[in-house]
């Protein structure tokens, strides 16, 4: 299948925010690919609150079946999470435990006014209610292949298929 | 005491004995982990649910109060349940071996077993008698090891000086009663210190210490030059039998750590200590409170590194 071109998704992406969620938002990324997206929003939307990045980790569902994997990066919040409007972002949603996880951790940083759900590419399969509200595409992604978000030299983005894997 | 009985046949870490034949991608995950708790401490809700419904007992056999609080704190910002066996009082006191005591916890779904004993070897034989789902951490074994010390001590080094490759460490006074030198010339040394440096009188340094690969001095004028990094050690009276030295005044004319004798080190170089001092013995007070001690961010840093220990041997 053809892969639509990550770079335009991002745009696609940074149109709906501007026009649905108005100025004053926060972004916090997921590591590694949602963190890559939001600093590309958060330069595009000329937001002022620096954005937050998330490691999900300690906050896993699956810790009793695979434990703690190396290389956590710390996750860190610099802007007051209390009475803030949020956008969550992530390259990739498909099951939802993910998000679920985060949605958690940031509760541990205060009580935010709202959070919405950014992602890149929507691959179906949820497992849980979530549900984003800003969506760059929607595909039909084969349970026993997975997509992955790159990021070449020069920053540019591409998608990628990987088969095999989950 | 080999490292079989502390790494699976998968190479994951079960038990953490010993920094002795650990290798260093294991040393380097928990200290990466570490810096990823350290962030958590300092959040409004300062825990995580990652060993949510686990029970953790502290078995200290020894007093400790830094020891066991940072790990009984940091088991709690994991969301552990933390049992602390005051072993003085138990049944340990009425003639219950340690193994029985172990057995009776372990019947009581136990976790993990976080041990001090003033014998060598003690958490080694627990390890040695738990099933396989049960982790054992040493929090000091006689004079043997004091592995969660020694990570703390790499972890304040890393924070400083940014990494260990060009880095002369000075290790000083009472090397031969001191479990935390032992696991921290091992640690430095697996972890790339190009220069460890172990400073006391004769008879406070173990025989053969070179063996372990370090540089052995009786000055500390000449031991403390250029170094980077000055861990002062605890003059252990409670473990000294017999006549080692003559009073803690010589001790602390030669060996405590004053401005003067400072100044030989590095400008930037900094001063550690495992607590708890004896002022005016090993250490002076104007260095222990000056510009160049961390000695309280070693205790701040030694909760998350407990924690990243923790965390890591429970999902192994």
């Amino acid at each position: 299948m053809t892969l639509p071109d990550a770079e335009s998704l991002i745009a696609k992406l940074a149109g709906q925010i501007q026009r649905e969620a108005g100025p004053s938002i926060a972004l916090v990324g997921i590591y590694t690919g949602g963190v890559w997206i939001a600093e590309r929003l958060h330069q595009m939307l000329r937001l002022s609150p620096p954005i937050g990045t998330i490691d999900v980790a300690f906050y896993r569902d699956d810790f009793k079946r695979t434990g703690l994997r190396a290389g956590v990066r710390p996750s860190d919040i610099p802007f007051q999470v209390e009475d803030a409007h949020i956008i969550l972002v992530d390259d990739v949603l498909y099951t939802g435990r993910t998000i679920r996880a985060a949605l958690n951790e940031i509760f541990d940083y205060g009580r935010p006014a709202s959070i919405r759900l950014a992602a890149l590419v929507d691959r179906g399969g949820r497992q849980l209610p979530i549900c984003p509200q800003f969506v760059g595409a929607a595909l039909e992604i084969a349970p026993d292949e997975s997509i992955e978000l790159r990021r070449d030299q020069s920053g540019r983005f591409t998608l990628a298929l990987i088969a095999g894997s989950t | 005491m080999n490292a079989d009985l502390q790494i699976s046949a998968a190479g994951k870490l079960q038990h953490l004995l010993t920094i002795e034949g650990l290798p260093p991608e294991i040393l380097l995950q928990i200290l990466d982990t570490a810096r990823s708790f350290v962030s958590v401490t300092e959040r409004e809700v300062k825990k995580v649910p990652l060993l949510r419904g686990k029970a953790i007992f502290n078995l200290f056999f020894e007093p400790s109060t830094r020891t066991r609080t940072t790990f009984e704190i940091a088991a709690k910002r994991l969301s552990a349940d933390v049992v602390n066996l005051n072993i003085a009082t138990s049944s340990q006191s009425k003639g219950e071996t340690l193994l029985d005591t172990v057995a009776n916890l372990t019947a009581m779904h136990a976790d993990m077993f976080i041990v001090r004993h003033g014998e060598s070897g003690a958490a080694h034989l627990i390890a040695r008698n738990v099933g396989p789902d049960i982790h054992v951490i040493n929090a000091g074994d006689g004079r043997h090891a004091h592995p969660t010390q020694a990570l703390l001590d790499m972890f304040t080094i890393r924070h400083y000086k940014g990494g260990f490759h060009n880095l002369r460490v000075a290790i000083v006074g009472d090397i031969l009663h001191s479990r935390v030198a032992r696991s921290e010339i091992h640690a430095l040394t697996t972890l790339g210190v190009p220069e460890v440096r172990v400073i006391g009188p004769r008879t406070l340094l173990p025989r053969q210490v070179q063996n372990l690969g370090v540089h052995v001095f009786h000055d500390m004028d000449a031991g403390l030059k250029d170094v980077d990094v000055v861990i002062m050690l605890r003059l252990q009276h409670e473990r000294m039998n017999g006549a080692l030295l003559p009073s803690a005044g010589e001790f602390f004319k030669s060996y405590g750590l004053t401005p003067e004798k400072l100044a030989r080190a590095k400008p930037d170089a900094i001063v550690m200590h495992p607590g708890p001092m004896n002022r005016g013995v090993e250490i002076d007070s104007a260095v222990a409170d000056g510009r160049q001690s961390v000695i309280l961010p070693q205790v701040t840093f030694g909760i998350a590194v407990r924690m990243a220990v923790m965390g890591i041997l429970a999902g192994n």
